[in-house]
């Protein structure tokens, strides 16, 4: 009883295979003691990024919308899951907290892309990317004035510090533009591997159902896809939430990573960042959205002995790989290269 | 189908590869940079028979704040320099390896891990505020011995104990700028413009705001810019102008100062002006009319035209070396060095000592030297903190003069 697996599982197969095998590989090296400081303290933050790339890659890719705002989606997340954590500190112990912590990112980041959606999708291709790119400046320029503190009354809110009003014992937790410090750092390795593996997990199973392909289907021919009794607007708005949660969970991973996190870092230049990884991996592919990921993050960092012209070589790189993946020429160029390949190889076989 | 599938396999393969590479070729690359930064001192101090001690910076040097970074590479490398050219710390002669942060703090901590593979010993760092609590914090788990020139939040310090600082902590600018304008009854009406996204700005704010309400001072106006819109003040100016201040109090870096001076001088509004320690450089900004500055109040550890011996030297050498007047960045980051300098010598560490050693024994010997430095006379507590006289400053004729 052979059962022949469809192309859509085995591509979800071997992309779940892929993190684990680096995963693995990872480890090995680790206790080979070959992995080098910066190697080390890289691999949480490319989790993160893979997480939103992946998640950003259900938006632009298959559901076709253009979203600038997915840094916003990650700050939503990372504010709220490191604010219970630092309000949680001593009440929980680390691993329900931080598990806890993940699903509130998720969900307080799916209530916001809910909330922007409604509206928002209502919008299609550049109208659409305005819209999330004022978004993320709007939650940006909000928190930057959100004062947050604990004493023995209670949570006291405020505009300004001076606003708070707190007893002499009082902990002031988001300083508005100072962001939250002291956040335990509970993310590791393991758990931004395990969210990987449920990002894919949850992503690959949408896309492979009837949702998915309804999703697709709106995109790729939406007067259609309603005249066949398609409900568009649910299917967007799911398609958004869920990507909006899961870059919450990327988030949620960000805030504990660092002890100091400030709203400063998830603007535009953020949410461009993640939509490069997913333009240059290729639109709609998870696998090329993770390996586009893995390598530039790593690139810059790597070309760290490149000094002042760091940031210069890294465009250029980033430039030559797009023309590269994505030129037509390069593409018909590879296109022969590998009939040639297959050729020999017949060749050789026979 | 078949094509695809070799096609990630050989993907999957060449990435695991390559993060294997990496494992290997980082090191190598790091210390390539390393000796690639320093080439110049360790021409100058060849002949020191101790081995060499390893210092680590990390700052903006590209990016929007790459001014700060920039300036605390030079003065750290002028510093680091005269040491070689004497002989170096202990016999040792002294590496400074500097890299760029962007000031954001994830950045930050790759910085600081790939300063490791390098073998940093010891940390100057980081030069601001939000990557420095980052940075802070895996300082504090590898005990490593960090001395921040320039981060000024109360955070950049934890609580390990490993961490110093050279500049004043926000609290202190604000509280002391307060006291000053009391004590001084420089100002009846007090209007303040600050920066609202910017951490070192907000912080001084709250904490002038603060003192002054509890020194029953009248603050009339607090109006707040951010980052994505500063370039027109008028708005800011208008309020404050309206509500009556006649004394403005900018806890905001030169750039938005000199605009501000700029525009209440366009708009008629002559209130005196207050700044901190982020105002030093508003003479220097191109095509800014440095009369419009005439009269400005500063409160600032360092004048680049003191008539202190160790200032004129330091500056001099800068304006040789670089082709500019050091900004307070610099001043901090020179003065640091030469306390790792004393310190070390005091703890006598020996460059083959491990950095957790060396932390253990720099943190006793901080709190044991004292140092006259270009920053002023320094002891520091405990706790990090500088114990330094804050110094004000008025612009008379384009140039500082203590008040």
């Amino acid at each position: 009883m052979k059962r022949r697996m469809s192309k859509a599982t085995v591509s979800s197969l071997s992309n779940y295979g892929l993190i684990i095998a680096i995963f693995i590989i990872v480890q090995i090296c680790s206790a080979a003691g070959v992995l080098t400081n910066q190697i080390e303290g890289l691999l949480i933050p490319v989790c993160i990024y893979v997480i939103a790339a992946i998640s950003l890659n259900l938006v632009v890719g298959i559901s076709g919308e253009l979203s600038l705002g997915h840094a916003g989606f990650m700050c939503v997340g990372a504010f709220s899951s490191a604010l219970f954590s630092r309000l949680m500190e001593d009440a929980l112990p680390t691993g329900p907290r931080f598990f806890i912590a993940i699903v509130i990112g998720a969900l307080v980041a799916a209530f916001f892309g809910f909330l922007i959606g409604i509206p928002v999708l209502r919008l299609r291709g550049d109208y659409l990317a305005i819209v999330t790119l004022a978004f993320g400046e709007i939650i940006k320029n909000l928190l930057n004035i959100v004062y947050l503190g604990r004493d023995e009354n209670g949570l006291h809110l405020a505009r300004n510090a001076g606003g708070l009003q707190m007893s002499a014992e009082g902990d002031t937790i988001i300083k508005g533009a100072q962001g939250i410090s002291g956040t335990p750092r509970d993310s590791s390795f393991l758990v931004g591997i395990i969210l990987i593996l449920v990002t894919l997990f949850i992503v690959q199973n949408i896309i492979n159902s009837r949702t998915g392909r309804a999703i697709m289907a709106i995109r790729d021919n939406r007067i259609a896809a309603e005249s066949i009794g398609i409900n568009v607007t649910k299917y967007k708005l799911l398609a958004f939430t869920v990507s909006a949660a899961l870059a919450g969970v990327a988030g949620a991973l960000y805030s504990h990573n660092l002890s100091s996190l400030t709203v400063s870092r998830f603007d535009y230049n953020m949410s461009i960042l993640i939509l490069v990884y997913v333009v240059l991996g290729g639109i709609g592919s998870i696998k090329g959205s993770i390996i586009a990921t893995v390598i530039l993050y790593v690139l810059p960092e790597m070309l760290r002995f490149l000094q002042d012209y760091r940031m210069l070589i890294y465009a250029i790189v980033l430039i030559a790989m797009m023309l590269f993946n994505w030129s037509p020429a390069s593409i018909a160029w590879r296109e022969r290269i590998k009939e040639k390949f297959k050729r020999n190889k017949t060749k050789g076989v026979s | 189908m078949k094509m695809k599938k070799i096609l990630g396999l050989s993907l999957a393969a060449a990435m695991a590869l390559s993060l294997g590479a990496c494992g290997d070729s980082a090191s190598s690359s790091n210390s390539a940079s390393g000796s690639g930064n320093t080439g110049t001192s360790a021409d100058s101090g060849e002949t020191a028979e101790g081995g060499t001690l390893k210092i680590g910076g990390i700052g903006p040097l590209t990016g929007d704040n790459a001014a700060y970074g920039l300036a605390v590479q030079r003065g750290a490398q002028i510093a680091v320099d005269e040491i070689n050219a004497e002989g170096g710390i202990n016999g040792m002669t002294v590496e400074f390896s500097m890299e760029d942060d962007v000031s954001d703090a994830e950045t930050s901590v790759n910085a600081y891990n790939s300063l490791k593979d390098w073998g940093m010993q010891m940390l100057l760092g980081t030069v601001t505020s939000a990557p420095c609590i980052a940075v802070v914090a895996e300082t504090a788990d590898d005990n490593m011995f960090q001395l921040t020139p320039s981060g000024t939040a109360v955070e950049c310090l934890g609580d390990a104990g490993n961490a110093f600082r050279v500049c004043f902590s926000d609290p202190s600018q604000g509280t002391a700028s307060a006291d000053y304008i009391s004590e001084n009854s420089l100002g009846e009406n007090i209007g303040i413009i600050y920066n609202s996204s910017d951490p070192y700005s907000t912080g001084i704010y709250e904490n002038f705001v603060s003192e002054a309400t509890s020194l029953g001072m009248s603050i009339v106006a607090e109006e707040a810019f951010t980052d994505d819109s500063k370039s027109d003040f008028s708005v800011q100016l208008q309020k404050c102008q309206d509500a009556g201040a006649d004394l403005l109090f900018l806890p905001i870096y030169y750039q938005e100062a000199s605009l501000i001076l700029q525009q209440a001088s366009n708009m008629g509004f002559a209130p005196s002006f207050f700044g901190v320690d982020g105002m030093d450089g508003v003479l220097t900004v191109e095509n800014f009319d440095t009369s419009l500055a005439e009269g400005v109040m500063l409160l600032t550890p360092f004048a680049a035209n003191s008539e202190d011996e160790n200032v004129q030297a330091f500056v001099s050498a800068y304006q040789e070396q670089y082709g500019e007047t050091p900004i307070q960045f610099a001043a901090d980051a020179y003065d640091g060095i030469y306390a790792i300098k004393l310190a070390a010598e005091q703890a006598g560490i020996t460059a083959d000592m491990s950095a957790s050693d060396i932390c253990d024994a720099m943190k006793t010997a901080m709190t044991e030297i004292e140092l006259v430095g270009v920053t002023g006379t320094i002891r520091w507590t405990e706790d990090g903190e500088p114990d330094k006289e804050p110094m004000a400053v008025v612009i008379e004729n384009g140039e500082y003069v203590t008040m």
